[in-house]
């Protein structure tokens, strides 16, 4: 089994006090950044290791840090994004809910390098349980002089909150985060201007995901180049998956950036194969909004290479025959899946979560949901199917934020690679709306 | 009443609510995580406490009470309520279901467990409530547990796995033998 | 000074303009719609997407081109910037989706509706769209609720443009009117049943691009295209007093704000000049204006987009026999 950085101690007993993880080792890179290196060092370290972006735009973390603008006289702020709620995406919750320190930690050296002295952890709502977690922890951290002013004789102050969300998958956009972290309606922002800019109360802010934030802490343990020496090319480090679907070992892996999906699926190590002895039929790879690939295609590139777990390898292909590592959440389908319905079953969820500020999106992503959920139910006609193309076509890139693409890409990659399906649903209309029906044929490749 | 536990019978929203003393001190707790000039900040936490203290859901005058609370217009209170799904703007039952319908949990049995759930409760899902007031059953939307698939959540809890008949009725008998809800934590720190 | 390129036009304009603004300078045609945006209101635009430009080169100083289509109503131009609107195919291919996904839950019931003939969308789609609809999904129907005694909310056929929102906020002062609920389930509301009772609150009236905010007063109910509007003032102690009468015959029918030729307010006016002051010896009347709009009244024509069948086929018998009379045109017949 592969370097574990992140999760090797979370099934200890007790992990989740101060005592124990600090007895694992834990708080060392605070100690380590807060004595012996400058906020800019930090950073530095941050760039050297490669580390992506983990929320699912895999934007370079230590690039993002770089361009924070730092105005005289401003207070800034580091945002945690704990809002997971990207369909197949459950890694946050598992790291927060079992290893709190561990993100404490990460927070509180990633706001030493940026200058933060007051951060936030904004979670979402449903995971009050696990914000009750965070709280404790945070105390703990205070009560160690981990928290709170003049941390360990350094002369840096630093204070963090929890803020619970109320239910809103667009809350993990991070314009709209940051208006729901203001107290208000979780509508996206224009950009410019950039959080960077003008983020949280219009100070400048970097938001940045859990696991990123995480990652921090052996960065700075080991240093950047050992960090980036694990992992394939641009894609350094380790990873979490959160497995799901049709598994036999559904669930959690901080794997090395490289494995062969493959394996991934089938190895003992991974996800045990597919349940019921069954055949996989598909693979969304990286959270629902990223395109759906055909068995084929996700264990091999079309040029018929292994598809490895990272970013480059998953995007081979672009939105073609490619699709992306996104967030890790990593959805597959044994061969009884119905294509239609589950893409049916995506765009009702972003038809529901669409905030509504924007035409295309707030229109479109209805729109879609009807058209599928009525081919879905055997009345669809063959033009829908280009209709539903160029629905998602007109709502890609005209949008505030990118929960139209979101909403887009799925279900024109469902209709590339599963066309005959789709057209099945139309011609086989009675026989395809039988709860359980099962579409005989193949995909479509390229 | 047992020390830990607080007396959970609906009590549905008098007509002139107020927080109990427990939860203005935590109200006064969460005010300080924000700049003294963002109150605002505060509303979503300060709702999620008042549905917990108001019998699960938030009507026109608690929001009223949270916008006082806050200094805030009405008007900004009753936005928020209603772009945030987990706010309740209807009286629900003593134990509200939320269950997972999206992708991850249909490919497990969602679809199968919400039809089990109508049938053993009564109860239709999109906020319908049992006819013996123990039930409210809503469809939500992918709480981050796809890995164990199908999910309920009530409250607070996260109830895993109900691909089994037995798994469901462990969790329906759980509830129904629930006089008092769990304790939060700052009702804990008032009693102490 | 920033010198920008605009449908092969040089503009120089000051730095901090929005592209939108730097057209308007320009104006006639090559001027983006714009549903959403509104000058005199802060935070306004962004929205709507009707305005969305290709920007062909960012600057002198970065001259490469935009990735996306940028809305022109909130992008601010920079020395040296190109920018594609009617000259570009993109561009009205979007802008004939946007019109599109506008229309798709808007009931179309332009026959019976008060804003007919100088309404922002139906101008929009005249000019933009195209005359048959791919939408056949059943469309998202509320009931119409009075704000107060003086303003009638027809949400169905609102487009989610914020306008009336930040009027409420910056104009009519006290706020109790907001969007609430999300996605295509929201909607305009008032606090419980709360009554927009602030002075300057009849100016959602006219900020209103479609007719989801109309004036309960107006009398008579008549069609704009019959009436005509007359520039007329009064000594109001709250706001300007210049305003538009709008006549038929000796009546004034209502009275609004004046707006320039992008449909935006010029001076906002008082509830009372704009609800109780109905009689032409309360006026001092400069003469009849010039509505240069480029809308329906102007041209004097009145078509629909697409008639909703399903909608006029519920109206009461009179509208029907005055559509008999007036029949709407089809666009495309
Ligand atoms: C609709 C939408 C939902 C998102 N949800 C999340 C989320 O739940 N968690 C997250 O970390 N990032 C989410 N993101 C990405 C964030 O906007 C942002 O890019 C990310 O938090 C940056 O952190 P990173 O650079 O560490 O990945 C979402 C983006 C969009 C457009
Ligand atoms: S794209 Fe959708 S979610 Fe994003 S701002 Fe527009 S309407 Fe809201
Ligand atoms: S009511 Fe009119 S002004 Fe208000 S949001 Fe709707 S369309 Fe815009
Ligand atoms: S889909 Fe149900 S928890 Fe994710
Ligand atoms: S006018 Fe520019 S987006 Fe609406």
């Amino acid at each position: 089994m592969g370097r574990k950085l992140l999760t090797e101690h979370i099934n200890v007993e007790g992990i989740d006090t101060f005592e124990v993880y600090r007895k694992h080792g834990g708080y060392r890179s605070v100690e380590k950044a807060l004595k012996t290196m400058t906020p800019d060092e930090v950073v530095e370290e941050v760039k050297k290791s490669g580390l992506r972006g983990r929320g699912g735009a895999g934007f370079p973390t230590g690039l993002k840090w770089s361009f924070l603008a730092k105005p005289e006289g401003v207070p800034r702020h580091l945002v945690c994004n704990a809002d997971e709620s990207e369909p197949g995406t459950f890694k946050d919750r598992q790291l927060m809910s079992k290893l709190p320190h561990l993100l404490i930690e990460g927070m509180i050296t990633s706001s030493y390098a940026l200058g933060a002295n007051t951060s936030y952890i904004y979670i979402r709502g449903e995971l009050l349980y696990v914000l009750r977690i965070l709280e404790k922890a945070i105390s703990e951290a205070y009560a160690n002089g981990f928290l709170g002013k003049n941390i360990l004789g350094s002369g840096y102050d630093l204070d963090l909150h929890v803020h619970p969300g109320g239910g809103a998958y667009i809350c993990g956009e991070e314009t709209a985060l940051l208006e729901s972290l203001e107290g208000k309606r979780g509508n996206p922002r224009n950009k410019p201007p950039f959080p960077a800019v003008q983020g949280l109360y219009a100070r400048p802010t970097v938001v940045n995901n859990v696991e990123s934030i995480a990652a921090v802490v052996p960065i700075i343990n080991d240093g950047g180049d050992e960090y980036a020496k694990l992992g394939v090319g641009k894609s350094t480090g380790t990873k979490l998956f959160s497995a799901c679907g049709h598994l036999n070992k559904p669930g959690i892996y901080e794997i090395e950036l490289g494995v062969p999906v493959e394996e991934f699926i089938y190895s003992d190590e991974y996800c045990g194969g597919i349940w019921k002895g069954r055949e996989l039929k598909a693979v969304v790879a990286g959270g629902s909004s990223v395109p759906i690939l055909p068995k084929e295609l996700i264990l091999k590139t079309a040029a018929g290479e292994d598809r490895l777990m990272t970013y480059e390898s998953l995007s081979d292909g672009g939105f073609v025959t490619g699709t992306m590592l996104g967030s890790g959440g990593f959805i597959a389908m044994d061969e009884t899946t119905c294509i239609v319905r589950n893409t049916w079953s995506f765009s009702r969820f972003y038809h529901h979560e669409s905030c509504g500020q924007c035409s295309p999106c707030r229109e479109g992503t209805g729109w879609m949901e009807k058209v599928l959920h009525r081919l879905e139910h055997g009345h669809g006609h063959m033009e829908d199917i280009d209709l539903l193309v160029s629905v998602a076509k007109q709502i890609e890139g005209n949008t505030i934020c990118p929960l139209g693409e979101a909403a887009a890409w799925p279900v024109a990659a469902a209709v590339r690679h599963f066309r005959d399906e789709f057209e099945w649903h139309v011609t086989h209309a009675k026989e395809a709306a039988r709860p359980g029906a099962v579409y005989p044929g193949k995909a479509v490749l390229a | 009443m047992p020390l830990n536990l607080i007396d959970m019978e609906p009590t549905n929203a008098p007509a002139k609510p107020q927080f109990s003393a427990a939860a203005q001190d935590e109200i006064k707790r969460i005010i300080t995580h924000y700049p003294e000039d963002r109150k605002k900040s505060a509303l979503l936490p300060v709702l999620h406490i008042a549905q917990a203290e108001f019998g699960g859901w938030v009507s026109p005058e608690v929001q009223t009470l949270v916008a006082e609370t806050l200094d805030l217009k009405p008007i900004e209170v009753y936005e928020v309520a209603t772009f945030y799904t987990m706010f309740n703007l209807k009286p629900v039952g003593k134990h509200v279901l939320e269950i997972c319908r999206t992708g991850p949990c249909m490919l497990r049995g969602s679809d199968e467990l919400t039809a089990h759930l109508e049938r053993l409760t009564g109860a239709r899902v999109g906020g319908e409530t049992s006819p013996d007031g123990l039930f409210t059953l809503k469809e939500v939307e992918c709480l981050a547990a796809c890995g164990f698939a199908p999910i309920v959540q009530v409250r607070e809890k996260y109830y895993e796995q109900l691909d089994t008949p037995e798994n469901v009725d462990a969790m329906l008998t759980e509830l129904r033998n629930m006089v008092h809800r769990p304790i939060l934590p700052w009702e804990a720190l008032a009693q102490n | 000074m920033a010198k920008i390129t605009f449908d092969g036009i040089e503009i120089e304009i000051p730095d901090g303009t929005t592209i939108m603004n730097a057209a308007r300078t320009v104006g006639g045609s090559i001027v983006p719609p714009a549903m959403c945006y509104y000058t005199p209101l802060k935070g306004s635009g962004g929205k709507c997407r009707a305005c969305l430009v290709k920007v062909t080169a960012g600057s002198t100083k970065d001259p490469r081109p935009m990735p996306k289509l940028v809305p022109s109503c909130i992008t601010s131009v920079q020395d040296g910037m190109v920018v594609e609107n009617t000259v570009n195919q993109q561009v009205l291919d979007v802008r004939k989706g946007i019109v599109e996904m506008l229309l798709i839950n808007h009931p179309l019931d332009c026959p019976v509706c008060d804003q007919a003939g100088e309404c922002d969308l139906q101008n929009f789609a005249f000019e933009h769209g195209v005359s048959t609809t791919r939408y056949t999904e059943e469309r998202r129907t509320f009931d119409k609720i009075d704000i107060g005694p003086l303003i009638q909310l027809h949400m169905t056929r609102c487009i989610l443009c914020y306008r009336c929102v930040y009027t409420a906020n910056q104009i009519a002062g006290d706020r109790v009117h907001g969007v609430l609920g999300r996605g295509d389930a929201a909607e305009i509301g008032t606090y419980i049943e709360n009554i927009i009772d602030q002075d300057f609150s009849g100016n959602v009236i006219d900020v209103c691009p479609v007719g989801a905010l109309t004036d309960k007063t107006w009398r008579f109910k008549q069609r704009v295209w019959f009436t005509k509007p007359v520039n007329a003032h009064r000594d109001c102690p709250k706001c300007s007093g210049n305003v538009l009468l709008w006549y038929k015959g000796k009546d004034v029918l209502r009275v609004t704000a004046r707006k320039d030729e992008y449909g935006e307010v010029k001076e906002w006016i008082c509830n009372e000049c704009r609800f109780e002051k109905k009689e032409t010896s309360d006026w001092t009347i400069e003469g009849p204006a010039h509505i240069d709009r480029s809308s329906v009244i102007s041209a004097n024509h009145y078509e629909l987009p697409v008639l909703n069948h399903s909608v006029v086929a519920d109206l009461p018998e009179s509208t029907q026999r005055e559509l008999e009379k007036n029949p709407p045109l089809k666009l495309g017949s």
